[in-house]
């Protein structure tokens, strides 16, 4: 493990503030700035940083290669040479601590020097092969040897030849092309650090040295293709993206991902109508700049099982039609049928516009059997009236600065990577406690298993076991619990003991912001649902008691609801943009746009609303989904009172004024009635606490265009093998007690 | 320049990998393939014996920092399994509890670890300047003639493999083998038969020059310090 142990990190926490550079933490006391020159501009800069970290603060930019924010320093590339006065050689600054009354300067003959010469060795055994090079056009090769090499090189190759390297097979995601690897290590960081996956690594020495696994073996992780966005050059580049356009051509969509609940923030690539990728966009709040395996390798299931045309169905055949017509038999059934027939149902994709138009226009008929697809308790407690109830109170980053970490029936290593990257990272940096009951999975770090049953949370009550007494001693401790095992009737109970725990917990503490209660969403829409006012759980069309005639599916992809439930008679209308287990059954299909193909707002799990833009049309006849439902309306005879985007945004603020707060977390109140309306119970709930998602296998394809891309069942298949290769190592019960 | 090229280019299309690899790397391949004799279910554990060095070696450094008594575990898995399988490196990832790619890294870094089967005597000839000078070219000849192998290859009863390596540091006694642990210096041509000779009888050859000179003195005598070493106070003023 990378923890360093104990009594070393007391000695170290002046090193600490170097490796963490991202968001140094400082105690005590802040220490006096040192004064240095950067050019013979004055600066003042906190002690312990680099050199290079105080160049930047002055806006002069030291070209590197190895060093990255947000990885340990390695200082092996030399790239970052410059000159100190009163230093007999050139320094690394990436690795060289400011001292006082340092003189650097960046732009001095020997600066220049120095890099000319790191340069002409990078380039001594790097490849020609540009002009094919997936990286060409974004390589940091590339750009600085224009910027800082020299205009010739004095290496002689016909005698021996370049060095020439194997290519590792790193699985699905991750091409590999290792003679271009300058051996910055970068990748091996990061699979070390923040993917906790150590299967990365240096073999060999000086001229031999090469990056791989040694053994062949497939590079599992959840996080794999962040270590194409690390490295420099093209030695790691996207397979499914290989050769596929060149970043010149492309536009940039800034945008934000809905595979998961985090809302990572993301940027998508595309061309001619085409989303070509997707990389991650820098938010510290949410994603730092990693984003998952999902999110970055969806892009080919946005191109398959697409609904490209309004279709209905007429004897077991769903024939293709005008949206007119699609739209007037809609509109008819729905002006026909019973208001206390008719029920809605959203999926977890979708966005919160397309979601209060369809509570509006439901509304308009006097129906109120709006639910979701994903369910959340609602007797017990605050259920769904009170926000505290159903979000990440204490955000993705309080798992920084909190000290105790209680997770309850997740995974999130797979249900939310880049949130498990953080709780790592706060593992290894800030001396994060992690205590988990639920099913012992690897969760990349050392954890106390406190139990597979919710019986243990009264244990924790009781302040039985060594976990109650770190939770106890805590002073921010934070308990999460996944929204995976909040479904069916137990969770209701279960939610009440989270709450009947977090309670315990805060009466102690002296920060009253701090909620401790937190709940881990698994879907990117459920949050904006409930936000709204939708009923979280089908429960009610599918225990018979209600006879529903028309069924609005809106991207209800889950199977929720089947044929089965809400008998043959039942005419169905599944507005989405997948043809998946909602288009199966359906009567009626509206084809609606995907996520990057609309404007719309999506609330992660802490309650942050974002926005996506649109990178490309809806393909076919797919339209834009609220404005689906704002024609349907109109035809209706009761229409929405918003035709445009801005008008929408208004009536989102009139529903809910966070909504369109877009970036921004709206903090949750009433907490301590939804204390007051949680019924406590001294007895246990016997529940075993099993997310679904438990092995790699499972993480790839868990919605509808997940279900759809090739590329994320070439994953499955990979795992799946990965699991058969007798050179993986037994995967490890992280428990503390085997902690080193 | 573009025949140069390609010149070289066809020379290199001739090499096999192996030879390829042996031509621009000092110890193999930097990549694991498995064979019949290394993967991942070749029979390794830690003898009883072993595992008391092991456990002992662990015991130097301070707890936490275990993990820096890879090399001489590694050692150790090496010593008593003749070379260095795969499965001996899982093995000592398992025993220190680290990632195996950190004891691969280790293991590929330092050519002592002979990751390939070698014969039961691991003969290193010295070919680094002053043994070259000194015959070491003529000291692998005799062993190829004599045995049939030539650098990086083992004979077929498994007894001697031959390896080229760099300096091992006995310049003055050039030139020189080293077998297993043992150093055999000042060596001819004869010298290196009657050692191979010896060790296929199974006894133990003469360690160190065979010249027979002591370690390294002059071969004609000594020049120098050939008397009694003075006492202490010599040379001193008489006051002291």
């Amino acid at each position: 493990m990378y923890r360093v142990p104990q009594l070393t990190r007391l000695a170290t926490t002046g090193a600490r503030i170097v490796t963490s550079s991202a968001r140094g933490q400082q105690t005590a006391a802040a220490p006096e700035k040192i004064e240095v020159f950067i050019d013979g501009k004055k600066v003042l800069v906190e002690p312990g940083m680099t050199i290079l970290q105080a160049c930047a603060l002055v806006g002069v930019d030291i070209p590197r290669f190895c060093y990255h924010d947000r990885l340990s320093i390695a200082g092996n590339c030399r790239m970052c040479l410059v000159e100190v006065e009163k230093s007999i050689k050139p320094v690394a600054s990436c690795a060289m601590p400011v001292m006082k009354g340092m003189r650097v300067k960046t732009d001095s003959p020997l600066t220049k020097k120095a890099r000319e010469g790191v340069m002409e060795f990078l380039l001594v055994n790097h490849p020609l092969d540009c002009p094919i090079c997936d990286q060409g056009g974004e390589c940091d090769l590339q750009d600085q040897s224009m910027g800082f090499g020299s205009d010739r090189g004095r290496h002689q190759n016909q005698y021996d030849g370049k060095r020439a390297v194997e290519d590792k097979n790193m699985g699905p995601l991750v091409k590999t092309s290792m003679n271009r690897c300058i051996q910055c290590t970068r990748c091996i960081r990061f699979a070390n650090e923040v993917a906790g996956v150590p299967d990365l690594g240096s073999t060999g020495r000086g001229n031999d040295m090469q990056i791989g696994t040694y053994v062949d073996k497939f590079f599992a992780s959840e996080l794999s293709g962040n270590v194409i966005d690390l490295c420099p050059v093209g030695a790691l580049t996207n397979k499914p993206y290989s050769f596929m356009a060149r970043p010149w051509e492309t536009r940039k969509t800034e945008s934000v991902d809905v595979m998961d609940a985090l809302g990572s923030n993301i940027v998508i690539s595309h061309r001619t109508g085409e989303v070509m990728r997707i990389i991650p966009r820098m938010n510290d709040d949410v994603n730092e700049e990693w984003i998952s395996d999902k999110t970055r390798f969806v892009t080919d299931g946005l191109k398959r099982q697409r609904l490209l045309a309004p279709m209905i169905k007429e004897g077991g055949q769903l024939k293709q039609v005008d949206w007119e017509e699609a739209l007037y038999v809609v509109a008819r059934k729905l002006r026909q049928t019973p208001a206390d027939q008719i029920a809605g149902v959203a999926g977890g994709l979708v966005d919160t516009e397309a979601l209060v138009a369809l509570k509006d226009l439901l509304n308009r008929f006097n129906c109120e059997n709006l639910y979701t697809e994903e369910s959340f308790p609602t007797v017990n407690g605050g259920g769904i009236d009170l926000r505290t109830n159903y979000i990440m109170n204490d955000r993705i980053m309080g798992v920084e600065d909190s000290d105790a970490l209680l997770l309850i029936g997740t995974n999130p290593r797979y249900e939310a990577p880049v949130f498990n990257a953080r709780i790592r990272k706060s593992f290894i940096h800030y001396n994060l406690d992690v205590g988990l009951i639920g099913s012992p999975v690897d969760l990349t770090y050392d954890y106390d298993h406190v139990g597979t049953n919710a019986k243990a949370l009264d244990d924790l009550l009781a302040g039985k076991g060594s976990f109650a007494e770190k939770l106890k001693s805590a002073k921010k401790p934070m308990v999460v619990v996944g929204a995976g095992v909040l479904q069916g009737p137990q969770g209701a109970a279960l939610l009440a003991k989270v709450h009947q725990l977090a309670d315990q917990l805060r009466s102690k503490q002296s920060d009253k912001s701090w909620k401790v209660v937190n709940v881990l969403q698994r879907v990117a829409g459920q949050v904006a649902a409930l936000d709204i006012g939708y009923k979280p759980s089908v429960e009610a069309l599918r225990d018979g008691k209600k006879s529903i005639k028309l069924l609005f599916l809106l991207g209800a992809d889950e199977a929720s609801v089947s044929r089965r439930d809400i008998g043959s008679d039942t005419f169905v209308v599944y507005q989405g943009h997948h043809g998946d287990a909602g288009a199966e059954i359906a009567d009626v299909i509206l084809p609606g746009a995907a996520y990057t193909e609309k404007e719309s707002t999506y609330v992660n799990t802490e309650g942050r609303s974002q926005k996506t833009l649109p990178a490309v049309q809806p393909p076919g006849l797919a339209r834009v989904d609220w404005k689906i439902l704002r024609a349907l309306s109109e035809i209706a005879g009761k229409a929405l009172p918003y035709s445009s985007i801005q008008e929408m945004r208004q009536r989102l603020a009139q529903v809910a004024p966070h909504l369109t707060r877009y970036g921004e977390v709206q903090e949750a109140n009433y907490l301590k009635q939804s204390m007051e309306l949680t019924e406590k119970s001294s007895s246990a709930v016997n529940a075993e606490l099993k997310p679904a998602q438990l092995e790699l296998a499972d993480f790839y394809m868990t919605n509808s265009i997940t279900r759809a891309s090739p590329t994320m069942a070439e994953c499955v298949r990979a795992a799946r093998k990965h699991q058969q290769n007798p050179h993986i190592e037994q995967p490890k019960r992280h428990t503390a007690a085997s902690a080193m | 320049m573009a025949s140069t090229v390609r010149a070289s280019l066809g020379r290199m299309g001739r090499l096999n990998v192996q030879q390829q690899s042996l031509r621009f790397s000092s110890s193999g391949l930097q990549v694991h393939r498995d064979s019949a004799e290394n993967n991942a279910s070749t029979r390794f554990t830690f003898t009883e014996d072993s595992m008391k060095k092991v456990k002992a070696v662990i015991g130097i450094y301070p707890e936490g920092y275990h993990h820096a008594a890879v090399m001489p575990v590694l050692d150790i898995a090496q010593r008593q399994h003749g070379w260095l399988p795969i499965s001996a490196m899982h093995e000592t990832a398992r025993v220190l509890d680290m990632p195996r790619m950190r004891v691969y890294e280790v293991a590929t870094f330092y050519t002592m670890y002979n990751r390939t089967p070698v014969g039961k005597y691991f003969m290193q000839v010295c070919a680094t300047t002053p043994c070259m000078l000194r015959g070491a070219e003529s000291i692998t000849e005799a062993i190829t003639k004599k045995l049939g192998i030539k650098p990086g290859h083992t004979t077929d009863d498994g007894l001697f493999t031959l390896a080229e390596v760099e300096c091992l540091g006995a310049c003055v006694n050039a030139p020189m083998v080293q077998i297993n642990d043992d150093y055999y210096e000042d060596l001819t041509t004869k010298d290196m038969d009657t050692i191979i000779d010896e060790l296929k009888a199974g006894k133990k050859p003469k360690k160190g020059p065979w010249s027979g000179r002591l370690a390294a003195e002059p071969l004609t005598g000594l020049t120098s310090l050939s008397e009694e070493p003075k006492g202490p106070g010599f040379g001193m003023q008489s006051g002291f």
